[in-house]
């Protein structure tokens, strides 16, 4: 141990060892040393490949089934919205049902609007962006949960403890990304978990596992090896919102600046 | 059918899992604690300031700012999805949440007020069951009222002047420790929405101060307003007993709206509605001179959408008509009436604006989502979420004071003969 990590894991423990006199559970030094970094081998971490993408919404089926969320409900873990920019400048986005059945017309859906019809030849480019929860190393939403009902796994997945939410949203109003919503039938806060059940035990995302594509991708950013964490690291990536100071772990390979 | 989709309408873009998640009991959750804090201040006034005019409505609104705590957090409790586990919040709260402090807030304050009003009551309750001590032949009411007023005694018999005095003291302390608490209880529900960096019209730190100048004028406005009604309803009730029994006094003999007690406390209302008005137009000020990324749906909102309900409604005819109205040389009962409904409506206003003006556009900055308010509920959904779980929950207040006023009666008994 050098000096500076000597320094650095004294104030960790002496800033543990402050808190539970006052007995609220702030900063548990188990925490913070997993913030640290030291603890989990593994960081999970998704790399979107938006240039390969073509919105046949398979991972948003594939995501629905996967995790029981009811087709007909219109909610979902996962999506895939279309861009239109125009010649003239102006974008057009839309994600009908999620995407859930693709994108079945050139119209753009424009909710109480009705539909746009945007001709082909004024089109300057048109793009597909799959969205899901991007397990932020700083979640809003498990900053505001009234009861601790959102938590961070040690290997960075954001979960909900459906036996806890007590369904306040306060959750859905402080992520920035619109990721969350209710469960119909649970009626807790329901999420992206990077398919967790699977993940941990060593298969990939239903959503990975379902494009055709090879559009989404899931990895493990503390593996030096592992080959998205390769394209992470030297790749030009770009992420969502970076201005909320959230730090999503969602990463884009050609991100447009007309993305929201 | 998912939670948000029975009364969201989605214009342009808006992410899929984006609907209005926090209805009207939202906007009926500030608006009661603001009352609260505002009727505590009010009688903290008289307590602490010993501005003697005032005794009569400080009483008044102190009773009444207790009757209003327990409908504070019904609203909360009616918009969660699991209110069976609402109590959570105070068992394990977690404490980076803006909302776990409510517990400790909601408790603090609730025993503050709880403990001031025994003070002042100590002796009307020693008094009243000595009397009824006294009383043969008792009937099983009179038993059971003699019971609860020992009870409430909590042993403490002695009325000397002595024991009276420190009454007198402990009053004043509560509430004096009562206003910093009453602003917190108020001030944090204007941070649970202020530190919602997502939502770019919440985000603002002056949120809280906002929030508790605003609720100073709702909970004077309804003080005055319900101090009128019912010294008004008295002296009809009066009236009307006296038809058959003539010996009783005359509606002029008793006690009515004692004007300069509402003309005084119309200049503390004036006073935090011109902050109130201040730090709001300080914040739109701000945004319109910073252009963050969001100002331009924000404006979009403000200046187009929401309009009418901003500019016409919220400050119009909710700040600016009731501020002449009361700024106006002699002051009337009536016009009184009249200024106090505009601010109370003017308050809610703000709520609401904030609330659903809030979720009214979509994060992603290119879509908007309409509110429509269910007015017939057709499940126990649109029930609690909407104009009748809004209803309830503004009626109880006056039932609970109802009830209250048989315990701690807010006009004196020698008022009534
Ligand atoms: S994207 Fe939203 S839900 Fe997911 S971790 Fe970040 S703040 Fe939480
Ligand atoms: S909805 Fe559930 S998970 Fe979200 S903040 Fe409320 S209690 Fe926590």
């Amino acid at each position: 141990m050098n000096r500076r990590d000597f320094l650095k894991n004294s104030i960790t423990v002496i800033a543990g060892l402050a808190v539970p006199l006052s007995a609220l559970e702030l900063i548990s030094p188990r925490k913070l040393l997993a913030q640290k970094g030291d603890e989990s081998p593994v960081r999970w971490a998704f790399l979107v490949d938006t240039q390969a993408c073509v919105g046949c919404g398979f991972c948003v089926k594939a995501c629905k089934t996967e995790n029981e969320i009811p087709h007909e409900t219109n909610i979902t873990r996962t999506w895939v919205e279309r861009y239109v920019v125009t010649r003239k400048g102006k974008t057009y986005v839309d994600s009908p049902r999620g995407a859930r059945d693709g994108f079945t017309t050139d119209r753009i859906d424009q909710g109480e609007e009705g539909y746009r019809e945007v001709k082909a030849k004024d089109v300057e480019k048109a793009f597909f962006v799959p969205k899901l929860c991007n397990q932020c190393d700083n979640p809003a939403c498990v900053q505001v949960c009234p009861v601790g009902a959102t938590y961070q796994t040690p290997d960075g997945v954001v979960l909900v403890d459906r036996k806890h939410c007590i369904g306040c949203a306060y959750c859905i109003m402080a992520c920035p990304y619109g990721v969350r919503s209710f469960n119909p039938a649970y009626k807790t806060a329901e999420k992206c978990t990077f398919c967790y059940h699977r993940i941990s035990k060593g298969m990939k995302t239903a959503c990975v596992d379902a494009c055709p594509f090879g559009a989404r991708k899931i990895g493990n950013l503390r593996d030096p090896d592992d080959p998205v964490t390769k394209t992470i690291m030297s790749g030009r990536v770009g992420v969502l919102k970076e201005q909320y100071g959230t730090k999503p772990q969602v990463y884009y390979l050609a991100l447009s600046r007309e993305v929201k | 059918m998912v939670h948000g989709e029975a009364w969201t309408l989605k214009e342009l873009f808006v992410y899929p899992n984006e609907y209005i998640y926090w209805t009207i009991q939202i906007v009926m959750y500030p608006f009661m604690t603001g009352l609260v804090a505002g009727a505590f201040v009010l009688s903290s006034l008289y307590h602490v300031f010993g501005i003697k005019q005032l005794k009569d409505i400080a009483r008044f609104s102190l009773v009444f700012s207790f009757a209003l705590l327990p409908v504070a957090m019904i609203p909360l409790q009616l918009h969660l999805q699991h209110p069976e586990r609402g109590i959570e919040v105070m068992l394990t709260p977690h404490f980076t949440s803006a909302i776990a402090a409510f517990g400790i807030a909601f408790s603090t304050y609730g025993m503050i007020v709880a403990s001031e009003l025994w003070f002042v009551y100590r002796r009307h309750f020693v008094e009243t069951a000595l009397a009824l001590r006294e009383k043969r032949d008792k009937t099983i009411p009179e038993r059971g009222r003699q019971l609860l007023f020992s009870a409430l005694t909590l042993g403490a018999w002695d009325i000397s002047e002595q024991a009276l005095a420190k009454d007198e003291r402990a009053v004043k302390i509560m509430a004096t420790a009562g206003i910093p608490v009453a602003c917190l209880l108020h001030g944090y529900a204007g941070f649970i929405f202020g530190s919602v960096k997502a939502n770019a019209l919440w985000t603002t730190p002056l949120m809280p101060f906002i929030f508790i100048c605003s609720a100073v004028v709702s909970g004077i406005a309804l003080c005055v307003l319900s101090y009128i009604v019912t010294m008004e309803v008295r002296k009809l009730m009066v009236a009307w007993r006296r038809k058959s029994d003539p010996s009783l006094p005359t509606p002029d003999e008793i006690r009515t709206v004692e004007m300069y007690e509402v003309t005084m406390t119309a200049k503390y209302l004036v006073l935090a509605l011109l902050a109130a008005l201040g730090l709001e137009l300080l914040d739109l000020l701000f945004r319109d001179y910073a252009k963050f990324s969001s100002w331009e749906i924000v404006r979009s909102l403000i200046y187009g959408k929401d309009f009418v309900n901003v500019f016409v409604i919220q400050y119009g005819i909710g700040n600016l008509v009731p501020l002449a109205l009361f700024l106006l040389p002699r002051l009337t009962v009536r016009r009184a009436v009249v200024a106090t409904l505009l601010v109370l409506m003017g308050v809610f206003m703000m709520r609401w604006n904030l609330v659903i003006g809030g979720q009214a556009f979509s994060a992603s900055f290119s879509g908007y989502m309409h509110y429509e308010l269910p007015i017939i509920p057709h499940d126990i959904e649109t029930f609690k979420e909407g104009l009748l779980g809004a209803l309830l929950v503004g009626v109880l207040p006056f039932i609970f004071f109802w009830g209250l006023n048989k315990i701690f009666p807010v006009f004196k008994c020698e008022d009534t003969h």
